[in-house]
């Protein structure tokens, strides 16, 4: 069993997962192990961490400038990696899920990086840009590696290709709640709950639901539908608003706040 | 062999085919079909061939230069112009046949980014003769940069939204287009300007381009009675060139130049050409091709005096005709362009874009390499008008 079906097999009937997105070296490259313990103690189930990307095309403006100021102090992928090795001195429980855009993983070559995923203790990577027709090299190093494999699913997506995805994916499969790019805010939750019933006709893996996370409201909502609650511009926009330990402590505090509102479930 | 690329998924080889997110995976299959239809539609290229002639005015001329041609000394260069279609450049080729598909597809939105401004001038341009609504992305420093084009497309009723990340060009702007693009599907149609992006569009773009080149080479053989010897293009995404280029593809006798921008000199690493400087394969925009980016895989900046060269990437199409060998690319420097927007200038009184003027200047090397027995013709994309201040103020710190 991997940890993120760990997760998921404990919780399933009493609530949803939550999982926090954060990008690796912002605000600062040492803050990112810190903030990730944090985040664990406030309630996390998963960690999102994202590798920055100098062109990062399907997130919204909260994340793009959170890509921007990790690269300005010169955030690699293999520093990313390092943050996860780090992380995984204290905490061998809590799956950590890689989420960035390909080129950067290209560049490193998927072999190498798959392999240096496990070595580090990464779960699970989400590449946004390379739908599953593009990514039988990564499959293949992936497999290899044990490393799951999260694809994204959207409103857009007809039923052969969540099929498809279905079958490309493990741990999970990231539904996108709403066209548009992260950090939008037009989520109808009654709309995503019809949805899924869809995708759950489709797709055997646990579904979690990103875009579109705004408040405690919303991530209430989202639990009475989806497997996993994704949020990700909402805590970035705290932790950009605060400085240094402040902002750790605004991220937890609005994690919690999440987390506290999740429905259990019968 | 028949040249039949790219394959169903749109690759060329080991380049092209289709990295966006999940969210576009959708739209793009749906626009794939509803060209792969129209392609085959006689009406819709009925519709798109009266068009051509009636407002962009083509054919466009096949002209011999011959004052350029004494100057350089060598072989005879005749200009395909480009530059004189409706709109200035040969951008409006592939706005049209867009449009044209956005409104069968039943779309009342088109969205385009822009470097120099041609591309979005000829996208507001289609919009507002089709009466549909545009909104047209463009770095902050190219709108500086291409001031006249911008104050053009706000006359013609197109929204231009100014994009202030990244490096403020057009990368950072094709960024933006996709953003709105994922957001607005339902009504909007993405026009891209060149030969890059997800498939269809490299194919798509390069088949509405590819009037260039047919016309080109029935002008020519009219008037020479054979073939030109090569075929001279800049290359920045690279449509125009591949428009000239498709129609030569198998033609083994002419050869194919590519001429991409060297900037401040291949290097100074202050330039925008990923296929002459060594750069590897990589993905941006929903394309694999040459890219220029760092050890960690972040996109490099790139430089050009020229705002429609100054890109990262190229279209997927070239990667593929370089490594087959079938088409060369070169560099041109901003001095070397300059000079020859000044040639042409001078010599034929026809004001060049600064983006052609890298193939002129690349022309008049090739043109005294292959002696007076010889003929060439280069894709005169554009003309300059809207490069007149830049070329003033390049000059005034000189």
């Amino acid at each position: 069993m991997s940890r993120l079906q760990d997760v998921f097999a404990e919780l399933k009937g009493k609530r949803a997962a939550l999982v926090t997105f954060v990008t690796g070296g912002d605000p600062a490259l040492e803050t990112t192990v810190p903030l990730l313990h944090a985040l664990v103690e406030a309630g996390a189930d998963v960690l999102e961490v994202g590798i920055p990307f100098s062109d990062p095309m399907a997130d919204g403006p909260v994340i793009q400038m959170s890509h921007q100021r990790a690269l300005a102090h010169g955030t690699t992928i293999t520093d990313v990696l390092a943050m996860v090795a780090t992380f995984r001195e204290r905490n061998t429980r809590t799956p950590v899920v890689l989420m960035g855009y390909v080129n950067p993983v290209e560049a490193m070559g998927y072999g190498v990086f798959a392999q240096a995923c496990a070595r580090a203790g990464v779960d699970g990577v989400i590449l946004v840009d390379l739908p599953p027709e593009e990514a039988g090299e990564w499959l293949a190093a992936a497999r290899q590696a044990a490393v799951d494999r999260v694809f994204l699913l959207a409103p857009t997506s007809p039923p052969e290709r969540m099929r498809l995805i279905g079958e490309a994916s493990s741990g999970f499969v990231y539904y996108v709640a709403l066209k548009g790019v992260t950090g939008a805010a037009h989520l109808d939750i009654g709309t995503v709950g019809k949805q899924l019933g869809a995708v759950r006709a489709l797709v055997d893996l646990p579904i979690g639901v990103g875009f579109g996370v705004q408040d405690a409201q919303s991530a209430r909502a989202l639990g009475e539908v989806a497997d996993a609650v994704i949020v990700g511009s909402a805590l970035i926009r705290r932790l950009a608003a605060a400085e240094g330990a402040e902002s750790i402590a605004q991220a937890r505090a609005f994690v919690a706040g999440l987390r506290a509102a999740l429905p259990p479930r019968q | 062999m028949t040249y039949d690329l790219p394959d169903a998924r749109g690759h060329f080889g080991p380049y092209g085919g289709q990295f966006v997110a999940e969210t576009l995976m959708g739209p793009l299959a749906e626009l794939a079909a509803a060209y792969h239809v129209a392609r085959g539609d006689a009406d819709f290229q009925a519709v798109l061939a009266r068009d051509l002639h009636d407002y962009v005015g083509r054919p466009s001329p096949l002209y011999l230069a011959e004052r350029l041609t004494a100057a350089a000394g060598g072989a005879r260069i005749y200009l395909k112009r480009e530059d004189l279609n409706h709109t200035g450049a040969h951008k409006i080729n592939n706005t049209l046949g867009q449009a044209l598909l956005a409104r069968r597809m039943g779309k009342t939105r088109l969205i385009a980014e822009t470097g120099a401004g041609q591309h979005g001038v000829a996208t507001a341009t289609v919009a507002a003769r089709l009466g549909m609504r545009c909104a047209i992305y463009m770095g902050a420093e190219d709108m500086r940069r291409q001031a006249p084009n911008v104050r053009r497309m706000r006359l013609l009723g197109a929204e231009v939204v100014s994009v202030t990340l990244g490096s403020q060009t057009l990368k950072d702007a094709m960024n933006e287009a996709l953003r709105d693009w994922a957001t607005t599907i339902d009504d909007t149609f993405y026009v891209i300007g060149s030969v890059s992006g997800p498939h269809p569009y490299p194919a798509m773009v390069r088949d509405f381009q590819a009037i260039i080149g047919r016309e080109a080479r029935a002008q020519f053989l009219e008037r020479e009675g054979r073939l030109p010897d090569a075929a001279v293009a800049c290359v920045g995404g690279g449509s125009n060139a591949m428009g000239l280029f498709y129609a030569f593809l198998e033609d083994p006798t002419v050869a194919l130049y590519g001429v991409e921008a060297a900037g401040d000199g291949l290097a100074t690493g202050r330039h925008a050409a990923p296929l002459t400087a060594g750069a590897r394969p990589g993905v941006l925009h929903g394309t694999r091709s040459y890219l220029m980016y760092d050890a960690h895989g972040q996109i490099l900046e790139t430089h050009s005096i020229s705002a429609g060269l100054d890109y990262p990437g190229v279209g997927p199409e070239h990667a593929w005709l370089k490594d087959s060998g079938r088409a060369r690319y070169m560099a041109v420097d901003d001095q070397q362009a300059l000079a020859a927007f000044h040639a042409l200038t001078h010599l034929e009184g026809i004001l060049p874009a600064l983006e052609s003027s890298h193939a002129l200047a690349y022309a008049q090397i090739l043109a005294r390499e292959l002696g007076r027995e010889k003929a060439i013709v280069v894709s005169l994309s554009g003309r300059g008008d809207k490069d007149v201040e830049t070329v003033a103020a390049h000059e005034g710190h000189h």
